[in-house]
């Protein structure tokens, strides 16, 4: 199984930090096997992992909104520039 | 190397102003390069007598019209600052291009540097504005209605490269790096065929593969031959492919890597054939694959894919290095290369802290999947837009860099240091220091010359054909001994 986008980037980002310690399996090694290896402990390190990464997603799209500028329909589409260079 | 390589960027911002109806970016941008405090009474020149864009590295002069502000207005567009760097009106766009450095680690201080210099300049400019008009300037390379304008990068090479060889080699390379340095795009423009999201800001815009051109027909090579140095000694390499970085290692591996290969060109050490079939349409492909798993039709035959083209870079770099002396920065540059081309051939997705283009694709992708957006939504447009936003409370790009999500290459304090001083390795610090010590006497300046007034006596021009001379140890002893202009002038000709 390959990660795809979407529901799996918290996973994404544990093997993200994983691989600056190990080399990855080669092949298509997904998520399963990788917690296999890692053993019930570790299938709770990595659940606990996961909910602090959706609770940090949360927080930053929170934090987007606050900055986010209003009436993005005609903020971008005021956005014209002369072509430079 | 054959040469320390002398490098530096050009990067022009997009700007506009909130609530104007009217709104007019030559204006704006006057107002926002005349609002640095840096050294803001001083009325000097950009001496546009030394320069000839019109130059062409194959050999020939191209016929057009060179533009010659005058005087007042020059002084009003052009900021000489005491960094060395210089921040101006180009077009309808603000500029900031960065002293030479003769490494990467110092081309991002001073690039960052830039940054936070537009963005002060940005806040005074604001006060002047009627209420509710907000000035907004913008790190990127397009408005996503067919306009594009430049991140420039210059690197000095030794005349004696045959510009034949640059081409070659150079444009595979071109094409296929922005894989680990585009900036990202929400959509495509310019007849680009669609897509929701793409790899570069500026793919989209090149149209041939070598000319002069940089605002029209735009190509992956362009031959400016315009050394700003001794020209039968140097040639500068002028790259105009790019996009602008606001991550710290895209900018890094970008300038980084490019000048080691342009030092293995030169060497004659690029011993494979890594041409692609159809460079221009390519650039573009490769762009709209942010999976990097597309094959390319290659020259000499067979197929691969962009990561394995700059694999193959990689492998001849490091082969190279082998048998060459090896600085850290340089070691570190190759490190990470190959390092961020093992996992873009794996999963490009794994590169959420330090590639620009993913970053802002999965800030995008998170964004859609919590509020429930497709790719052609006004908020995610925005998003696109928001991300090279260079307030530090408004820009998302600053917000992921305040929570630490990002990785950073260089320290704080190095950019704000930057903002001062000048480089201490090249000419850029005899001019910073010019600057700073005879701001009211200096008349003109260039890249390669600085030019002084003496009161009484014509102006006075000294030219610095060296990029790696006017250096702190070349010069710091006689500027202390020369307390005036007048001094300084005696003692340098003397």
């Amino acid at each position: 199984m390959r990660i795809t986008r979407h529901a799996d980037d918290a996973l994404a980002e544990i093997w993200s930090a994983a691989d600056q310690t190990r080399k990855k399996k080669s092949g298509d090694g997904g998520a399963s096997e990788d917690e296999a290896a890692a053993g019930a402990g570790g299938q709770k390190k990595v659940a606990k992992r996961g909910e602090e990464l959706k609770e940090e997603m949360d927080s930053l799209i929170e934090e987007i909104d606050e900055v986010l500028e209003e009436n993005a329909e005609e903020f971008v589409k005021n956005y014209v520039q002369r072509g430079g260079e | 190397m054959p040469l320390p390589k002398v490098i530096g960027s050009e990067i022009e911002y997009g700007i506009t102003v909130q609530n104007d109806r009217d709104f007019d970016p030559i204006s704006n941008c006057v107002l926002l390069v005349n609002s640095y405090e840096d050294n803001r009474e001083a009325q000097i020149l950009w001496d546009y007598d030394q320069e000839n864009p019109l130059a062409d590295a194959r050999g020939f002069d191209v016929e057009g019209e060179k533009y010659t502000p005058n005087q007042q207005e020059n002084i009003a567009r052009n900021k000489t600052l005491k960094n060395g760097a210089r921040f101006y009106v180009d077009h309808a766009h603000p500029e900031y291009s960065t002293p030479e450095v003769t490494n990467v680690l110092d081309l991002l201080a001073y690039e960052r540097a830039g940054e936070r210099s537009l963005e002060q300049a940005r806040r005074a400019a604001s006060l002047l504005l009627p209420f509710n008009n907000v000035l907004l300037v913008y790190k990127n390379n397009s408005d996503r209605k067919g306009n594009s304008y430049g991140n420039h990068e210059n690197y000095l090479l030794e005349r004696r490269t045959p510009f034949k060889d640059i081409v070659e080699h150079m444009t595979p390379f071109l094409v296929t790096r922005q894989i680990f340095c585009g900036s990202g795009k929400v959509g495509s423009e310019n007849r680009a065929s669609p897509c929701d999201y793409q790899i570069s800001q500026r793919a989209d815009f090149f149209e041939t593969e070598v000319a002069l051109d940089t605002m029209v027909k735009r190509p992956i090579i362009n031959t400016r031959d315009e050394p700003h140095a001794e020209r039968e000694k140097y040639r500068r390499l002028h790259v105009i492919v790019g996009d602008s970085n606001l991550c710290e290692v895209s900018t890094y591996l970008r300038m980084g890597v490019t000048s080691i290969v342009l030092g293995l060109i030169e060497d004659g050490e690029i011993t494979k054939n890594l041409s692609i079939v159809d460079p221009v349409r390519i650039i573009k492909e490769v762009s709209h694959d942010p999976s990097c798993k597309r094959e390319y039709q290659m020259e000499r035959g067979g197929h691969m894919t962009a990561v394995q083209i700059q694999q193959e870079f990689l492998a001849m770099s490091l082969r190279y290095f082998s048998s060459h002396e090896i600085d850290p920065i340089i070691k570190d540059v190759l490190v990470r290369w190959e390092s961020v081309l093992g996992r873009l051939a794996e999963d490009p997705m794994l590169l959420a802290r330090e590639v620009d283009w993913v970053i802002k694709r999965k800030l995008i992708m998170d964004y859609m999947s919590k509020r429930g957006l497709d790719w052609k939504h006004p908020q995610v447009q925005m998003l696109d837009l928001q991300y090279h936003d260079i307030r530090p409370d408004k820009g998302l790009y600053f917000l992921l860099e305040r929570r630490g999500t990002v990785d950073r290459i260089i320290e704080d304090e190095m950019i704000e240091k930057a903002i001062i001083d000048p480089p201490t390795d090249t000419r850029a610090y005899f001019r910073g220091e010019c600057i700073r010590r005879y701001s009211d006497s200096v008349f003109g300046v260039n890249w390669d010359s600085i030019s002084f007034n003496l009161g009484e006596e014509p102006i006075k021009r000294i030219l610095m054909n060296e990029p790696l001379k006017g250096t702190k140890a070349h010069v710091e002893e006689l500027l202390d001994a020369s307390p005036t202009v007048q001094e300084l002038v005696r003692n340098l000709t003397s």
